[in-house]
């Protein structure tokens, strides 16, 4: 059984990247195993957990429920692509940080880039719209408390200017 | 790193203090390093061809048709493996109860592996599964345990003789004397229904073989204690021959990441084929056969007590399915021996623990290892003695809460609780979340047509997790010691290194780690490095099991710091020619008491002990290490003749208040207000401890009101996606708080408890007590976890029928 190949060309975190997928090779696949960008992660492969969420032109979505080849052409943001362009965190990974607002790490990804979107869309989030964008990211580690508190916080640090 | 330090409470530099924890960095920035992330060249992988059946003899297997697909490198069936390896141990004494990662001759429950196939990719490896062709002769099959338990029910294992694995009667006082003497008693039935906690990263193991050094290199998501010696016992390797790697981050585990099985095979295919070799669960191969599902438990209990709310003895009876083979799981009924009566004083108890194999998928242990069941099964038992009496529930917990005054406290079992002050937690909380203006909103929300209910529980977490339930419940197994141990290096450099011998799955240990030893040593810890040492290097650990690691990883790495604290005052004394009591030691400089100046520095100090052998005293070893192992404090001993055992050293104690609002035409509950008040000694790092807490009691609300690992009539699991296995997301969970509380333990080195089931082990128990007093008005109540949104729809339609 050989398979077919198929060119996609994209941007992933700033950078234009090129690849040969097989039709059947999911985005979450094609960006772990051929961009080596393993921070985002694989939990239920079929779009319930959250953990593979990536940007796609700046709207949060499942790199499991996608094919690779969907993305050709689109900008795609992973956990990889949140830090600055000196290294610093980002006022969201700061605040996460600041507030323990993980413990294992493995839902981590898929939630900056949960928040990350709300705030962009949304940079005075009430605790309510806050839960309602994380709503779709499961995290069996915190009860979500100090997720919640970590986003509110970064959205007042931005406000505020400060980091 | 530090950001706004307030003063620890406790008095001390570090411990209990605001600081960022040294993991959360790398995990932000997508820097974490799982198993999944091992990349090796020339990596295969492992699709896994599982039974349809709940259970059926294995008639015959083709594989020709999957090894002839180009990419494909194994197929392997239980005939080969299981003739190659060793059968996994079971910690009852059940030994004909044998078990293998694939099955051979006989499946014993839907989803049993029985076939690996080794390919180029795990999209191949997938499609050549599909090509596996099993022929089964279907068996009958029983999904029930006491169905299980009937004479005439046919056996998941003939060989055993029996379903029954595990079944003791203990009688702790004089119960029969104090059910006599009681002016009551209730009887009722409380079942604890299957859930784990199921991670959000499956399982996954790497293994690698180099025939050179002949060591199996294992990179895997593992939490389980003597994981590499039972690995290398299975596949028949020398202990030394197996190298497990702890400084994969794992992706959450609580308990569950217990992947024997699939090391083994993993290990034996990496061998046999000279492959490094990686299987990565997808979601359905973890839910029905990734060995990671909780107790599955029947309760019938019987309280005998009086007019006044005293309680003067229980029985317990507990029937657990433990599903179709049983490792460890079974001693899940010998834990909450240490904790039977709760945080109650209470005379005398009987315990009837029975465990019973049946065609589901096998059980593991679970965070909190068989307490939050039975902490659910003894707070429903206090709710329904308040609601017999017609007392208020608070006031009959206040009754036979153990006082302050009374610590330690030897219950009946044989346990003795270290340290406490239950009451005080109680109406600290109670003050916490105003309970006369909750109850009063109560009464308005019913008045308004709502149903609506105020749930408490008042539990104890058992910590510093030894494992002495083993010769409790198995007199074969002697195991008396539980230890954990650190090594602590100072490098030429002067810095510092903290050195485990486990992996962590969030809990936060270098971070512990290096709070201690920086307290100790008062160096700053966010300059000590904490790292996990492989399983060849590293010094005899049990794994964060039993809410152990802020205890026993943290004395041990207390005594390592001593030791090196030790060691430096007895150089500087040597060079100044007096005795270790003339000097002071601050901040890892040491002079001469009085004398300011007369000083050594930390820097100055490492340099004698790294370079300067003839300015040592003549007892301390050249370079600067300590490696200090610890037995659990209390432990070490075996039961006596009348089953009496001293379980976990410490005991943390947790209130919770919760408060539920049910739609009457939806039947939906939504929980409304949630506290929590906690003692668990001193925090050494609170943040990570209230984290944990929140996780749990998210995890108690799963448990119970939406988690469930449901089986159809044919046995087989339908809920085994995200679909149907519901685990609550930020909007079911509610905004939690914590009221903190300290009585530190005498036994610790800090004071500290566990803390690492806290929030799960009193949050089933509360959130069940809070919908039935919802549903109480209507003369209706559920028993059964989880009570489910059908669950309350069938109990309001038999009330509301005509």
């Amino acid at each position: 059984m050989s398979e077919a190949f198929y060119s996609i060309a994209l941007e992933v975190n700033g950078t234009p990247r090129a690849g040969q997928v097989t039709a059947r090779t999911s985005l979450v696949d094609w960006l772990r195993e051929h961009l080596h960008l393993t921070g985002t992660h694989i939990g239920c492969e079929h779009g319930i957990c959250g953990a593979c969420s990536v940007m796609l032109d700046g709207e949060p979505v499942r790199s499991c429920l996608m094919y690779a080849i969907q993305a050709d052409g689109h900008r795609i943001v992973t956990v990889e692509g949140l830090q600055g362009p000196d290294g610093r965190l980002s006022v969201l990974q700061d605040s996460f940080c600041e507030t323990h607002g993980l413990q294992c790490g493995y839902c981590t990804p898929g939630m900056l880039i949960a928040a990350q979107a709300l705030l962009d869309s949304n940079p005075q989030p009430t605790e309510a719209d806050i839960r309602d964008a994380i709503g779709g990211n499961l995290c069996r580690c915190t009860g979500y408390q100090q997720i919640v508190d970590a986003i509110a916080l970064a959205a007042r640090r931005m406000a505020e200017g400060t980091t | 790193m530090s950001t706004g330090k307030p003063a620890s409470p406790y008095g001390y530099r570090y411990i209990g203090t605001k600081r960022r924890t040294k993991e959360d960095p790398r995990f932000v920035t997508g820097r974490g390093r799982y198993a999944a992330d091992i990349a090796l060249p020339g990596l295969k992988h492992v699709a896994l061809v599982a039974s349809p059946h709940a259970s059926a003899r294995i008639a015959s297997i083709r594989t020709d048709a999957a090894r002839a697909l180009p990419g494909v490198h194994h197929v392997l069936t239980g005939e080969e493996f299981c003739a190659a390896t060793d059968s996994l141990p079971i910690g009852v004494d059940a030994l004909k109860v044998t078990r293998w990662a694939l099955a051979r001759d006989r499946v014993r429950y839907a989803g049993e592996w029985v076939a690996a196939v080794v390919a180029d990719s795990r999209a191949l490896a997938e499609d050549a599964a599909e090509l596996v062709e099993v022929e089964y002769e279907p068996l009958p099959h029983m999904t029930d345990a006491e169905q299980a338990m009937a004479p005439a029910s046919p056996l998941v294992h003939p060989a055993h003789g029996s379903n029954v694995i595990l079944h003791r009667n203990f009688v702790w006082g004089p119960v029969k004397d104090e059910f006599a003497r009681a002016e009551h008693q209730i009887s009722f039935r409380a079942i604890w229904n299957r859930n784990a906690t199921v991670p959000i990263e499956t399982f996954a193991v790497v293994a690698q073989w180099n025939p050179g050094t002949e060591i199996l290199d294992i990179w895997a998501s593992i939490q389980m204690p003597k994981y590499p010696d039972q690995t290398a016992r299975a596949l028949r390797l020398p202990g030394n021959a197996v190298r497990v790697h702890y400084d994969v981050d794992v992706g959450g585990s609580y308990g569950v990441k217990r992947g024997l099985k699939h090391t083994v095979l993993v290990g034996y295919l990496a061998k046999r084929l000279g492959l490094p070799v990686r299987l990565i669960e997808d979601r359905l191969e973890n839910m029905r056969g990734g060995d990671m599902h909780g107790p599955d438990r029947v309760f019938d209990m019987t309280a005998a007590f009086d007019s006044d709310g005293t309680i003067r003895a229980l029985k317990i009876r507990a029937v657990d399915n433990v599903g179709a083979y049983a490792g460890r799981a079974p001693f899940q009924l010998g834990k909450p021996v240490g904790a039977i009566c709760g945080p109650y004083r209470i005379a005398a108890i009987a315990y009837e623990p029975i465990s019973v194999l049946t065609n589901k998928t096998p059980q593991e242990a679970v965070r909190g290892f068989g307490q939050s069941p039975t902490n659910f099964a003894l707070e429903r038992t206090m709710d329904r003695i308040a609601q017999f009496l017609n007392m208020d529930r608070i006031a009959l917990r206040r009754r036979n809460l153990i006082r302050k005054e009374e610590f330690p406290y030897t219950i009946p079992s044989g346990s003795t609780y270290d340290s406490g002050d239950y009451h005080a937690v109680l109406d600290k909380t109670l003050a916490a979340i105003d309970y006369p203006a909750l109850v009063r909103r109560r009464e308005e929300a019913r008045r308004g047509g709502l149903l609506a209910g105020i749930g408490t529980s008042t539990c104890l977490e058992p910590s510093g997790g030894n494992s002495a339930f083993e010769p409790l419940l198995n007199p074969k197994n002697e195991t008396t010691t539980w230890m954990d141990s650190c090594l602590v290096r100072i490098d030429l450099s002067g810095a510092i290194t903290g050195i485990m011998g486990t992996s962590s799955s969030g809990q936060g240990h270098e971070t512990l780690v290096s709070t201690i030893v920086g307290e100790i040593l008062e160096r700053d810890p966010a300059h000590i490095r904490v790292i996990h040492a492989d399983s060849l290097n590293a010094l005899p650990s049990n794994s964060p099991v039993g809410s152990r690691m802020a205890i026993m990883l943290g004395g041990a790495a207390a005594g390592a710091a001593r030791h090196i604290r030790d060691t430096l005052i007895a150089i500087a004394a040597h060079n100044f020619e007096c005795a270790t009591e003339d000097v002071e030691y601050r901040d890892g400089n040491v002079s001469l008491k009085g004398v300011p100046e007369k000083v050594l520095s930390w820097d100055q100090l490492v340099e004698i002990s790294h370079r300067k052998f003839h300015r040592l005293p003549p007892d301390i070893e050249p370079g600067l290490q300590a490696k200090f192992v610890w037995e659990v404090p209390t432990g070490g001993g075996l039961p006596t003749p009348d089953d009496r055992v001293h379980i976990y050293p410490c005991y943390a104690f947790e209130t919770h208040i919760v408060y539920v609002e049910i739609d009457p035409e939806t039947a939906t509950p939504s929980i409304k207000e949630y506290v929590c008040g906690h003692d668990c000694g001193v925090m050494i790092n609170p943040d990570i401890v209230h984290g944990m807490t929140y996780g749990g009691i998210a995890h108690g609300i799963g448990a119970a009101l939406y988690e469930q690992f449901t089986y159809d009539d044919n046995g087989q699991l339908t809920s085994g996606t995200f679909m149907d296995y519901l685990i609550p997301s930020a909007l079911e969970v509610p905004p939690i708080r914590i009221v903190d509380h300290c009585t530190p333990s005498p036994l610790t080195t800090f004071g500290q408890k566990g803390s690492g089931e806290a929030g799960y082990l009193g949050a089933p128990a509360a959130v069940a007590n809070a919908v039935n007093d919802a549903l109480a008005p209507l003369g209706v109540e559920v028993n059964a976890l989880p009570i489910s949104h059908l669950a309350i729809f069938e109990a309001l339609s038999t009330c509301s029928a005509p």
